[in-house]
């Protein structure tokens, strides 16, 4: 098994309107993929079906071989949400350490995570005293204690400075070296070309499933901004 | 179900409480205040005084405990908090016993400081001993923990909560034989208050207040309260729902 999720026509309906029309892609193992598309095109919401918890009309989604939302599977996925999910009246510590225990792990572990997002020097204070691009890295943090198999990150780099977000990018691609698949939902065009593979979606349908440099050549343009775009033109012709 | 994530999950909620000096300090004095309120409304012990403020004793837990419950599982429900929690190894029923176990103790010390005060203080007796009060104070304060849990799934925001108060409690507290004795009450009323599990927490209140020793009466109603707290839970689990729309 190399596919780490694999999903077949997945239909999700949200408020009685069609959000997904029939997804079908595959994230190998290892990977980091990039999730990108428009505001309100179904990232969350893909998203959301992946780690089980969204109601789907029709279709499949497996992860690491099982069902999405199969119970063994809450051990082995680390899930942010696009707002920071995290405890606003606790410390950053006290956060990860409980995020840490549910998962049986230890207090250290929780203490790298919060070291791997730069806020070892802000892990005694209150989240809800954090700014919010803090803010976010705990939450962030909380996900990344002991290294699941699966992260999957839905907007992790938003209000983050460009340093940061390179150390942060830097340091997926360690946790997929070593083994981890990360799917990475984003608006920014220039983390798309630091992923190995990129999924675009537009109004609930995919347009591209490829590697950055597959996307650009298809294209016919170095850059992926201006590949996405000229994609989306290339779909509205062949539904008018 | 796991203990180790039971426990976790009321040490999380303790201490989500601790960093909230001016909520633990209301939760502990007021129910004290309230008390010496009434004592100089009767003006000093007596049998009014007694009567009431021992039934007092079980009410405010019971309120307090609900009014809290329901507020802070709505916030793990709009904060994305259970939404996550609930991609984790948590069971539903670790997360609804950690409040449960939470609440239940800082229920245990309001219980404590508010008997302690009512009876060194105000001069409060009764019959029967001051720790069967706490105990049927913090049985109480669980059950306003089950219901907040599962009142909380019918609110989408936060005065949608507060106004679970009035449907939800003070029914309970009008016909539970506080205001009007149940026995002179229209027949279909005394049948609602037969099935409101307060009712029979304020019932075994009075039992303590009447008898030396703990009677059947008194453990049966604690039993009854236990039991609707149960299936408060139970419902409750049935409200938290891993897959959403
Ligand atoms: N709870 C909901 N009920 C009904 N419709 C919803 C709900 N959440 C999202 N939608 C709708 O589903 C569609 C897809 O939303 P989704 O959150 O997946 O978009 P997104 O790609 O993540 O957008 P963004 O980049 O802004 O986060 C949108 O049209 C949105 O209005
Ligand atoms: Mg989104």
């Amino acid at each position: 098994m190399d596919n780490a999720i694999e999903v077949r026509d997945l239909v999700v309906e949200r408020g009685r309107r069609r959000v997904l029309h029939g997804i079908t892609c595959t994230i190998p193992r290892g990977s980091v993929t990039g999730l990108l598309g428009p505001s309100g095109s179904g990232k969350t919401t893909l998203i959301r079906a992946i780690v089980g918890v969204q109601f789907v009309r029709s279709g499949a989604v497996t992860v690491l071989g099982r069902p999405a939302g199969s119970a063994p599977l809450r051990r082995e996925l680390g899930y942010v949400t696009q707002a920071p999910s995290v405890y606003a009246d606790l410390s950053v510590r006290e956060n990860a350490r409980y995020f840490a225990t549910l998962l049986g792990l230890h207090a250290a572990e929780a203490d790298r995570a919060i070291a791997d997002v730069g806020l070892s020097g802000a892990r005694h204070q209150l989240v809800g005293n954090l700014s919010g691009g803090q803010r976010s890295r705990a939450s962030l943090a909380c996900a990344m204690i002991g290294e699941p198999k699966l992260l999957v990150l839905d907007e992790p780099t938003v209000g983050q400075d460009p340093v940061l977000r390179a150390d942060l990018w830097g340091r997926f691609h360690e946790l997929a070296d070593a083994g981890t698949t990360l799917l990475v939902s984003s608006h920014v065009m220039d983390e798309a070309g630091r992923c190995d593979r990129l999924l675009l979606i537009r109004e609930g349908r995919l347009i591209g499933d490829d590697t950055p440099a597959a996307i650009r050549a298809s294209a016919g343009t170095d850059d992926l901004e201006e590949a996405f775009l000229r994609l989306i033109r290339e779909q509205e012709k062949v539904a008018a | 179900m796991s203990a180790r994530i039971t426990f976790a999950t009321a040490a999380r909620v303790l201490r989500q409480l601790r960093h909230d000096r001016r909520t633990v300090a209301l939760l502990i004095v007021v129910p004290a205040l309230l008390l010496a309120l009434l004592y100089f409304m009767y003006d000093g012990a007596g049998g009014t005084f007694d009567r009431i403020a021992l039934i007092m004793l079980g009410v405010f837990p019971f309120v307090i405990m609900f009014l809290v419950t329901s507020i802070a599982m709505l916030r793990e429900r709009t904060t994305g908090t259970l939404e996550r929690l609930l991609t984790t190894p948590l069971g539903k029923i670790d997360l609804l016993f950690g409040y449960g176990l939470a609440f239940g103790l800082a229920a245990a010390v309001q219980g404590a400081v508010a008997t302690g005060a009512a009876y060194w203080l105000l001069g409060l007796e009764t019959r029967g001993s001051a720790g069967l009060v706490v105990l049927i104070a913090v049985v109480n304060a669980v059950l306003g923990v089950a219901l907040g849990l599962f009142c909380s799934a019918f609110a989408r925001t936060e005065f949608q909560a507060v106004q679970f108060l009035p449907v939800v409690v003070v029914p309970q507290l009008l016909l539970c034989g506080l205001f009007v004795a149940r026995g002179q009450m229209a027949g279909w009323l005394e049948g609602i208050s037969d099935a409101l599990p307060l009712t029979y927490a304020v019932d075994a209140l009075a039992q303590v207040g009447v008898s030396a020793d703990p009677t059947t009466t008194m453990w049966r109603d604690l039993v009854i309260v236990a039991g609707a707290t149960v299936v408060a839970l139970v419902l409750a689990a049935a409200t938290l729902r891993r897959r959403t729309p």
